[in-house]
């Protein structure tokens, strides 16, 4: 960010008018996000149990050791990461495909567009739920549909096995954000100036060309800032696989890792201990995230 | 969580008919099958008699989504609900939370519940909750099946997939599908912990974690009785069956779509209700042994009912409790809904043992069942979480029973430490 050296009486007068209407949000932001948080950083170095709080003591980096030795977090962790990667891509590219469509012009495209928001509406447990009976072994819809169409000759418990489960939850996720990708996608897509595809056409490039010539770099920028959100809210990802596969520890987020132990088995020093990780691997994820964006938004740009 | 935003999640409640000016009490009672519509009627009747009102919480049907939101309730000194309905594994869990309850029931009182769940409800020598209606595995099968293909029902867990398998091969000829062998609690929760301990137990295999608190769960028994099992996924045992809880099961099995199932009393009167597709199809019995020399096994479970520490009125919390928990009011349940009373007397009453054959003719299997491994106090939830990822894994293919259980062994000594737990 650019700053002028020298600020005069007026910029500085801005500057503190500035500060003070952001004051109330600031407050409010320590109280809500801020208090909470150095709350749990701090429980994270105690033996905290839920039964009788005030009889944390310290044990230094104690809880953080036992959790990065438990080979359960780091089943959690790489069912994460896993999970952020595969479905953000997922949702990105099909976004970016609904967008295209719903930028052009069609009848009842209004209609469509507000149609496309419903997923994104429903909330996450309904959701969840809804497609845990689709997915049920002996009544859900998707295993009659599939042995109708002859895909399958038995049913699939589709939430119950460890490996089938983690991509049924990757469906219900993409389902569920897509609309969201393709929403913002879309935002950026009618902000391209229309003459630069004019040219384009004059010069004789067919469709695919100046997607990937014009379209693709002019939305980068939008579309990494659109697949952050996505990415921090899929490496803190909860109730999807909480409603889905109920919590084994072969399905378990690394979320849902700090939930049991906070809550089920009362170890409230160690689930902060594995919340303020969790905190941790977002920040750094976010941070290569960046700075790998960045060098690519250059590339681009030249 | 903060407490208000709690109270708010759980004020999805049912009124009961009011009185002006009386005092209201929040009770939270369980949501599988019937239960929730029995214990309004309950409650309804008690607010009609005290003049008084009471409130339904919702509660989650998993157990151990129970105990999350009690605990997070309670640690935050919640005021939200008086009267807690609480598993046969808490007491030393939330104990603590609890009103001594011995000032209001005089040791006559105390003597008719079975002592055994009165001594599983005192923790330090405070009695923090009393039984309400108790629970032991029970095999339900279907005895028109049975008969068709000319099969007793099971005396053994090999005669169980044997007597399965004819049946299904028979059935699937003749077009049915749908229809599998055996379904059970096989989702990662506290319900297959409650399998797990049946089948390891029946095949001699101990309970996990021996009185003294030793730590027992992977030895040569424990390791067939998991094995077998293992072995029917997919051919008995469907699939889904890793994802069932005790209504996902009690679902398969009164739509006509097993041959067996392991369920709770309670599934008794629904397979059995009006709407049943398996009206009078059903016969139930004792869980099957492990292999000739082994025994009948089924997991002690039930509900206790406990008064909060931080109620605004205690005393009329323990009337509804009492209430409750009275001979009268058991009955009722054991009636309509087959709820197992926890007053002794009750299973010599002639109109309990009409609607509930299986009460008379099971009453060893309730006396004698297994407790799951309480020695280990608070820490009975991990205890439990590493057994049944352990059995959930083994069943679901990935790793053998031998190396499964030999990891969470492991883990288990050093959770114990040195068995002091």
């Amino acid at each position: 960010m650019a700053r002028p050296r020298e600020t005069s009486l007026l910029a500085r007068q801005r500057a503190r008018a500035a500060w003070v209407f952001m004051l109330p949000t600031l407050v409010g932001m320590a109280l809500v996000a801020g208090w909470p948080l150095a709350r749990t950083v701090g429980f994270a170095f105690t033996d905290a149990r839920l039964t009788d709080l005030s009889a944390a003591r310290f044990v230094g980096l104690g809880s953080f050791v036992s959790v990065l030795e438990d080979p359960d977090w780091w089943t959690a962790v790489g069912t994460t990461v896993r999970f952020a990667f595969v479905s953000v891509l997922l949702e990105s590219v099909l976004g970016m495909g609904i967008a295209l469509v719903l930028h052009r012009r069609f009848a009842g495209r209004g209609l469509v567009r507000a149609a496309v928001l419903v997923p994104w509406a429903v909330p996450t447990v309904v959701s969840a739920k809804m497609w845990a009976w689709m997915f049920h072994d002996v009544y859900g819809v998707i295993n009659a549909v599939l042995m109708w169409l002859g895909l399958l000759a038995e049913p699939l418990a589709w939430t119950a096995e460890p490996s089938l489960a983690f991509w049924a939850v990757v469906m219900v996720d993409v389902w569920k954000a897509t609309p969201f990708m393709a929403l913002l996608l879309l935002a950026a897509l009618q902000l391209l100036p229309e003459d630069v595809y004019e040219a384009a056409r004059l010069d004789g490039a067919g469709p695919v060309r100046s997607f990937f010539r014009i379209t693709l770099p002019l939305v980068k920028g939008p579309l990494m800032v659109a697949a952050l959100f996505r990415l921090l809210d899929a490496l803190r990802v909860f109730d999807v696989f909480y409603v889905l596969t109920g919590g084994g520890s072969e399905t378990q987020p690394m979320a849902g890792y700090a939930r049991q132990w906070m809550f089920e088995f009362q170890e409230l020093g160690v689930g902060s201990a594995a919340a303020t990780l969790l905190v941790l691997l977002i920040a750094l994820l976010t941070a290569v995230y960046l700075v790998l964006g960045r060098v690519r938004l250059d590339v681009g740009e030249s | 969580m903060s407490k208000v935003l709690m109270g708010r999640m759980l004020a999805v409640m049912a009124l009961v008919p009011t009185v002006a000016g009386a005092a209201r009490l929040n009770l939270a009672c369980g949501s599988v099958g019937q239960e929730q519509e029995l214990c309004r009627q309950g409650a309804e009747a008690w607010a009609r008699q005290t003049g008084n009102e009471v409130s339904l919480v919702s509660v989650p049907t998993d157990a151990g989504q129970q105990l999350t939101m009690f605990q997070q309730l309670l640690a935050a000194g919640g005021r939200d609900i008086d009267v807690f309905r609480i598993d046969v594994v808490w007491p030393g869990i939330v104990g603590p939370f609890f009103i001594d309850l011995r000032p209001y029931f005089p040791e006559s009182d105390r003597a008719a519940f079975f002592p055994a769940l009165m001594r599983n409800n005192t923790v330090d020598g405070r009695l923090v909750a009393i039984p309400w209606f108790m629970d032991a595995g029970l095999l339900y099968y279907r005895k028109d099946l049975l008969e068709k293909y000319h099969q007793r029902p099971p005396e053994t867990w090999q005669a169980l997939a044997g007597t399965a398998k004819v049946v299904l091969e028979g059935e699937r000829r003749a077009g049915q599908a749908r229809l599998t062998g055996f379904v059970f609690q096989g989702k990662a929760y506290e319900g297959l912990t409650c399998n797990a301990l049946e089948w390891v137990d029946s095949f001699g295999g101990g309970t996990f974690v021996d009185a003294q608190g030793q730590v027992t769960l992977d030895n040569p028994r424990a390791v067939e009785a998991v094995s077998f099992i293992a072995s029917l996924m997919g051919n008995v045992v469907p699939r889904g069956v890793l994802s069932y809880e005790e209504e996902g099961a009690r679902g398969v099995f009164q739509s006509g779509n097993a041959v067996f199932m392991r369920n709770w009393p309670y599934a008794w009167a629904l397979a059995n209700s009006a709407e049943s597709p398996v009206r009078g199809k059903v016969g139930v019995m004792a869980l099957p042994r492990g292999g000739p020399d082994g025994r009948s096994v089924g997991t002690l479970g039930g509900w206790q009912l406990g008064v909060s520490r931080f109620s605004a009125q205690p005393e009329l919390a323990v009337q509804l409790v009492k209430y409750l928990t009275s001979a009268e009011e058991q009955k009722r349940r054991a009636l309509v809904a087959s709820f197992n009373p926890t007053r002794v007397a009750l299973y010599r009453d002639p109109d309990i043992l009409r609607a509930n054959p299986f009460m008379g003719s099971l009453e060893e299997t309730f006396a004698s069942a297994v407790a799951r491994p309480t020695v280990t106090g608070a820490k009975y939830n991990q205890v439990s979480a590493d057994i049944r990822n352990a059995v959930h894994a083994t069943l679901s293919g990935r790793g053998a029973a031998q190396e499964s259980l030999q990891k969470a062994h492991q883990k288990l000594v050093r959770l114990s430490r040195g068995g002091r737990w």
